[in-house]
């Protein structure tokens, strides 16, 4: 694909960005901050695929990105067989049990046509179908709770390397969007977000409170890394001699041998923090490229030019034989999955789950800015959004204290106006995402990047 | 008999006297929201925010005049700030409303566009809130915090079961019939209320008659300001005050107004009340009123709770997405005041 000049001068303008902080604050910053502003990338992209190229709004970015996390869970940790011994079978009949409810509530809806008799016999065998099942599932889970409850008290999962769950997450997240999409996509845009929003935080509260599958609020630490760990870094002969040959003439110049070994030795310990930062930024990139590849090919085919189509006009497009209903549901699927890999590639990242860390101002309103301040519609525009935002969300308190200090600086250091401005250095980062928001909307309301207009 | 009594005022005691003080808040505040819906027709989700920012100022005021020794006895001092809460509320509405959103109504931007700068005003109304003060837990109820407690029932009563009435929790409620007779009589008796119907109702007939938008807009922002910060301070006087906490209140209010039907108060007030019990009744644990009333032999072992307390928050959702199911429009069909 072709870049405009603009374009490039975005993709300059993210690159300097990071080179500056490298060379400011340290390449471990620098890199602690692309990995995180790729991640935000791809979630970006995701929501952007069904915002900007078909007009389904989704609020549920942190409900989807909270199974991709599950998913990573589930994937990499091994399987803790004392839980599966005690809880197996119960968790197994409540499960076979629910699917024949939800057979029996299908079968109704099938053969009871009165619309009340099929809403009274529906919810009665609900009610009652619930309690029953409520019996061998809390039995179970109980079970499963009480093994080990320090460090395990869940299932485990399938102890497979956790570079699988990037795609199993996005499965997952696939999969409740389906079902939300099924439920909700009918609705006006207005009311789509709210109860996307709402089921996103349904989601959440399961993740928090059954501890059987994924340790709720206890969190779940120590998931293993597809990238190799500093410590074995550390000991491992070629990454010395790496260390060693790419700072030769640094280290040539000291006479002394035990300084020498001393320069290494430290110089040892930052560069292994580094190449593991390196590894990850390196991954997560291919991952963004691939995912952007796709996206832009999507959009430029007769497919992403039909989903245009449907936003623009969705009662031409009806008209015109496309099936509005169908096409949403799949956008909203698509997005929902691209959201997922990210949710996955956050866990990986951080290896560790922590469902009380998923709150709705940080992953799901945040990532909106992104979308609007890059430009809905255009690939680019979302990625450019993505390192943005997070680069100033991350930038803002230094920024923000740099500025206090340069504001204050007529009042002694124990006033207290100037103690409680700088107490609050956080909160400035929501002022400043909500004034971005708003700039971006009153001057550029169509983003930073906008989408190209296609004649053809 | 006696067994029949104790479980009654089990059940008010734990779940009708908390559920109608939770839901008048929730009602005031989904009556702010559809109100906001019905005229300027987008979903506002600064509301749980406007709702902070008067209980800040609130308490503040509050702050103010325990320093000076100003009271009102056995009435929390927060009663003497509201009013000040309620102007500086009204007064963020109307500013928010002049610096933001009436661009985008000159522009006649759709509803969606609307919601995302009312995300952006959302964010700028909780950082200038975590700035003044900060994200600490705050109780600021004064006075007589029980109007009868537990033990005093038992005695006077001579039952098993305790029934407690929090002053905090009585004062709600008032207030709450107080400023929905007061709202509903306005729209149905006085003639800016008609005019804010009709605006409401067919916007370009309205504009024929000669309602004036600018002054029907400039009045909602007014009962929306004093809605939210009275539904905000009464919540933070029954729990406790704490920023986090009303971001997560504006989507069971967004639920209430749904469920009501949006756009239509009465619904609003019928759907927070609505929303409120249902939290309360599916996540209360009913064993104790069981004991009373059954015979000892089939006595429930367990603790006869629907779902754990933890999903409190779930179900509201929950209704949200079966009312949209079966009946998208509401209980009581909304789209006008």
């Amino acid at each position: 694909m072709k870049f405009e000049r603009y374009e490039w001068l975005a993709i300059t303008i993210m690159i300097s960005l990071f080179i500056f902080v490298g060379f400011i604050q340290g390449w471990s910053v620098s890199l602690v901050i692309l990995n995180m502003c790729i991640i935000s990338a791809i979630m970006t992209m995701g929501v952007n695929i069904s915002w900007g190229y078909a007009g389904v709004i989704n609020f549920g970015v942190m409900g989807f990105l909270a199974m991709g996390g599950l998913a990573a869970v589930l994937v990499s940790y091994p399987p803790i067989a004392e839980s599966w011994q005690v809880g197996g079978r119960g968790l197994g009949i409540s499960f076979a049990l629910l699917v024949v409810l939800v057979i029996a509530v299908m079968y109704i809806n099938k053969t009871v046509i009165q619309k009340r008799n099929r809403y009274i016999l529906n919810s009665f065998i609900i009610f009652f179908g619930i309690l029953f099942i409520r019996h061998f599932y809390l039995n179970a889970t109980h079970n499963i709770e009480d093994v080990n409850p320090a460090i395990a008290g869940f299932l485990g999962g399938l102890g497979l390397p956790i570079i699988f769950s990037w795609i199993v997450g996005g499965l997952f997240a696939a999969g409740v969007a389906f079902v939300i999409g099924k439920v909700a996509l009918g609705l006006r845009s207005d009311y789509l977000a709210i109860v996307t929003l709402g089921i996103s935080e349904i989601v959440v509260s399961v993740l928090k409170h059954e501890e059987w599958l994924s340790r709720g609020v206890k969190n779940v630490i120590g998931l293993k890394r597809p990238v190799p760990y500093e410590i074995d870094l550390q000991n491992a002969d070629w990454f010395i001699n790496l260390v060693t040959y790419l700072n030769s003439s640094k280290l040539n110049n000291i006479i002394d041998v035990g300084d020498r070994q001393q320069v290494l030795n430290n110089l040892i310990i930052d560069g292994s923090g580094i190449f593991v930062k390196l590894s990850y930024a390196i991954l997560f990139l291919v991952v963004m490229l691939i995912i952007f590849y796709f996206a832009n090919k999507a959009q430029l085919s007769p497919w992403g030019r039909m989903m245009r189509a449907i936003r623009d006009n969705e009662t031409a497009a009806n008209a015109m034989g496309k099936d509005v209903v169908k096409q949403h549901l799949i956008i909203f699927v698509i997005g929902a999955a691209i959201v997922g890999v990210a949710g996955a590639m956050l866990v990986t990242l951080d290896g560790l789950f922590t469902p009380s860390g998923y709150r709705p101002l940080r992953f799901t309103f945040i990532i909106w800015i992104m979308v609007i301040v890059g430009g809905s519609g255009n690939n680019l525009g979302a990625i450019f959004g993505g390192f943005v935002i997070w680069f100033s969300w991350i930038e803002a308190a230094p920024l923000t204290t740099f500025i206090i200090n340069q504001l204050t600086v007529g009042l002694e250091p124990t006033n207290a106006l100037k103690l409680h401005l700088l107490d609050s250095v956080p909160y400035f980062r929501y002022l400043f995402m909500g004034l971005i928001l708003l700039l971006i909307l009153r001057y550029r309301p169509k983003g930073i990047i906008p989408e190209k207009v296609r004649h053809s | 008999m006696i067994d029949f009594l104790n479980s009654i005022i089990v059940l008010l005691n734990f779940i009708i006297i908390p559920g109608i003080s939770y839901g008048s808040q929730l009602a005031l505040g989904a009556l702010g929201v559809t109100f906001v819906y019905a005229i300027l027709r987008f979903a506002n989700f600064a509301h749980g925010e406007i709702m902070s920012f008067g209980a800040m100022i609130t308490i503040l005021f509050t702050w103010f005049f325990q320093s000076q020794n100003i009271g009102l006895g056995i009435l929390p001092t927060a009663l003497l700030a509201l009013p000040i809460g309620i102007i500086a509320t009204i007064l963020l509405c109307i500013i928010s409303d002049k610096f933001v959103f009436q661009y985008y109504r000159y522009q006649k931007s759709v509803p969606v566009v609307l919601a995302m700068v009312s995300i952006g005003v959302m964010f700028v109304i909780n950082a200038i809130i975590r700035i003044i003060i900060g994200t600490e837990t705050i109780k600021f109820s004064d006075g007589q915090k029980f109007i009868m407690k537990a033990k005093q029932f038992k005695v006077m009563t001579g039952l098993n079961e305790g029934l407690a009435l929090k002053s905090s929790q009585v004062i709600t409620i008032l207030i709450t019939i107080l400023l929905l007779t007061f709202t509903f009589w306005f729209l149905q008796k006085t003639k800016t209320g008609k005019s804010m119907r009709a605006f409401s109702d067919n916007e370009d007939l309205a504009l024929l008659s000669g309602i004036n938008p600018d002054r029907v807009v400039f009045t909602t922002w007014i009962i929306v300001g004093v809605l939210a910060c009275v539904a905000g301070t009464l919540y933070g006087l029954d729990k406790s005050y704490k920023p986090i906490i009303y971001l997560n209140l504006v989507l069971p209010i967004f639920a209430s107004a749904i469920v009501g039907g949006i756009g239509s108060p009465f619904g609003a007030v019928v759907g927070g009340y609505v929303i409120a019990f249902s939290e309360i009744m599916v996540t209360y644990a009913y064993k104790k009123f069981f004991v009373y009333l059954l015979p000892s032999s089939i006595e429930p072992t367990g603790l006869v709770q629907l779902l754990s307390t933890d999903y409190k928050f779930a179900v509201s959702f929950s209704i949200l997405v079966i009312v949209l199911l079966i009946r998208p429009s509401g209980i009581f069909k909304g789209k006008v005041l």
